[in-house]
């Protein structure tokens, strides 16, 4: 086969879209630590920044707001989305019941951010006025978070029970396994590895996410993304670049760590 | 094995041994009664559903019903139906028509298209510059697009404002190009906008392209090149048809959320080049007109499904005609 090569525009090309995505995402690293508070204008190495951003209060309990609200979603959404996945395509559904509860599956990937957001609101509103509960509150975020969350994990799950197949399944019950056996000895061993990927994309969408926390989030609930988007209105400073750049690292090790279990291939196909 | 009873689900065969009681089923080597195991299949199914039910679906009527009630002094909801929110939004008000959310509207088509048509152009070169390294390396140019894609959207967007603002390389050179007067920023434009959506966006197209792209059969290519076929007509001819399907995932993952995008415009527009998205916010964070809200919300979640109908049913077109 003739190698694989690229003409000089190709190159060229690629080389600036990687640019294009990194040149903004680095040029907050670098300023992050820059001695000069004001201006974008290089003044020497200076890590006070983030010094200052660990004694800081407010970033304190957003940071541990943002941990909890991810935590806690995750467990949950992580819980409901593995036994959906089974039950939805371990079992014999007739097809068009099938057909119905998949679209049901699919309706939170499939909604644009904002109407999710927007669906929230109303259905607290709603709650509201009959039980009392549901102010807008961290409570409520983890209930919009759990609800995106689902969908990826189940999703994740079946990918993995797909892979599996049903071979040693039926090899169990040969062997006089009954259900519960089977699920407990056979089929949950075999599923960790889906779980563990489901898991760790439930958590980083939600410390990706913005748009649900903004709608959904109460006075006492800010979160970090919620805390930048605030503090931009009173203009850039220092400690958001440092602030950002943690998030950042943060980010790239979920990332790598989701690549080492399920694969970087996979984790592009992931998203599509 | 073709019995009436288990026609339509499939791995459920009939027993020999049980034929005598067609309740009972075999499914993947467990054996009991079909009602049964259903059971327990519910059971599974119930907490996740009954939560995406009350929680997404539910809502989803819900707000469709928003959609035609109005708007009270207040703020408060007012239950009784009318088509008033669906003329607003083609322009009719109060005090006549006015084009301003049909301007939005028009703006967020073309946003999204323009966005869209970019990252499709850009991801092209991308996806083969990284199928022509090293199969080892390819992980690692991968992973460099995967890193954006999960950094949160906020930072991404802000990380604009350092590129774009006064005294940066990027708006020296505008000053020198006498685009902008010196010491002004680029941002709030609506390049900044278009800057900001077209990198949010890169990676949704990029991965699916590059997935399509990896197992392109490079022999069709090859055969192009020898019938004398040359630059676009090799991508018409070979590249494109191999493509389509990561392509068709790609602009589905762009299209619709670029209309949606509010956190984008927002902070790179300074609330001026507003879209859709905008528009929603800003009836339920500002003016409190829940059932006009609603109904934009409701356009937006209608145009979804319509866009997906489309891809979807050219997809199975596609498998049809494979088959």
């Amino acid at each position: 086969m003739k190698k694989r090569s690229n003409s000089t525009l190709t190159t060229f090309t690629a080389l600036f879209c990687i640019l294009f995505l990194y040149v903004p995402l680095l040029s907050i690293a670098v300023f992050s630590v820059n001695a000069s508070k004001n201006g974008l204008i290089w003044t020497g190495f200076t890590l006070d920044w983030y010094m200052k951003l660990f004694a800081n209060k407010y970033i304190q309990r957003a940071a541990l707001n943002t941990l909890f609200l991810a935590v806690v979603s995750t467990a949950a959404s992580t819980f409901l989305g593995t036994l959906s996945a089974i039950g939805l395509y371990r079992h014999p559904w007739p097809k068009p019941v099938k057909r119905f509860l998949d679209m049901l599956m699919h309706l939170p990937v499939i909604t644009p951010d904002i109407v999710f957001a927007v669906a929230l609101i109303l259905v607290f509103s709603l709650l509201r006025t009959f039980t009392g509960l549901f102010e807008m509150s961290m409570f409520t975020m983890i209930i919009g978070h759990i609800t995106f969350q689902i969908a990826f994990v189940a999703l994740v799950v079946y990918s993995r029970l797909e892979i599996i197949g049903f071979d040693i399944e039926e090899a169990a019950y040969d062997l006089y396994a009954d259900y519960k056996r089977m699920l407990s000895k056979v089929l949950m061993p075999m599923l960790i590895p889906g779980i563990m990927a489901g898991a760790m994309l439930a958590f980083t969408l939600s410390l990706d996410d913005f748009v649900i926390s903004f709608f959904t989030a109460g006075p006492k609930s800010t979160t970090l993304p919620l805390f930048i988007y605030a503090s931009l209105r009173r203009g850039v400073s220092p400690e958001i670049h440092a602030l950002s750049t943690i998030i950042m690292l943060v980010t790239v090790v979920s990332v790598l760590s989701i690549q080492k279990v399920i694969g970087t291939e996979k984790a592009a196909t992931l998203i599509g | 094995m073709s019995d009436k009873k288990t026609a339509g689900i499939p791995g459920a065969e009939l027993s020999d041994d049980y034929s005598a009681d067609p309740s009972i089923v075999v499914y993947h080597g467990e054996l009991d009664k079909q009602s049964r195991i259903l059971r327990r299949g519910t059971g599974f199914l119930v907490p996740g559903i009954v939560w995406v039910a009350l929680f997404l679906a539910l809502p989803l009527v819900y707000l469709t019903v928003m959609s035609f009630a109005s708007r009270g002094t207040y703020g408060q909801v007012i239950w009784s139906f009318s088509l008033d929110n669906l003329t607003r939004l083609l322009g009719y008000g109060f005090f006549g028509w006015s084009p301003d959310n049909l301007v939005i509207i028009g703006r967020s088509l073309l946003v999204a298209v323009v966005t869209t048509t970019f990252c499709i152009l850009l991801s092209y070169p991308l996806a083969f510059f990284i199928a022509a390294r090293p199969p080892k390396k390819r992980g690692l140019w991968l992973t460099l697009i995967l890193i954006p894609f999960w950094t949160n959207l906020v930072i991404r967007t802000y990380a604009w404002y350092l590129v774009l603002g006064p005294d940066s390389i990027l708006t020296s050179l505008a000053v020198y190009l006498g685009f902008i007067e010196a010491g002004k920023a680029l941002y709030p434009s609506a390049f900044a906008v278009y800057l900001g959506m077209i990198s949010t966006f890169l990676p949704f197209v990029a991965l699916p392209i590059y997935s399509a792209v990896e197992k392109l059969d490079r022999s069709l290519l090859e055969a192009v090149t020898d019938l004398y076929g040359r630059g676009w007509r090799t991508f018409r001819h070979a590249v494109l048809p191999q493509t389509k399907s990561g392509l068709s995932v790609g602009i589905t993952l762009t299209l619709v959320p670029a209309m949606g995008m509010f956190v984008v415009p927002d902070m790179l527009s300074g609330a001026r080049y507003m879209l859709v998205g905008n528009l929603i916010q800003q009836q339920f964070s500002k003016t409190r007109d829940w059932p006009f809200g609603s109904m934009v919300s409701l356009s937006l979640m209608a145009l979804t499904l319509v866009i997906l109908f489309i891809t979807r049913s050219r997809e199975v077109g596609e498998e049809k005609r494979k088959s």
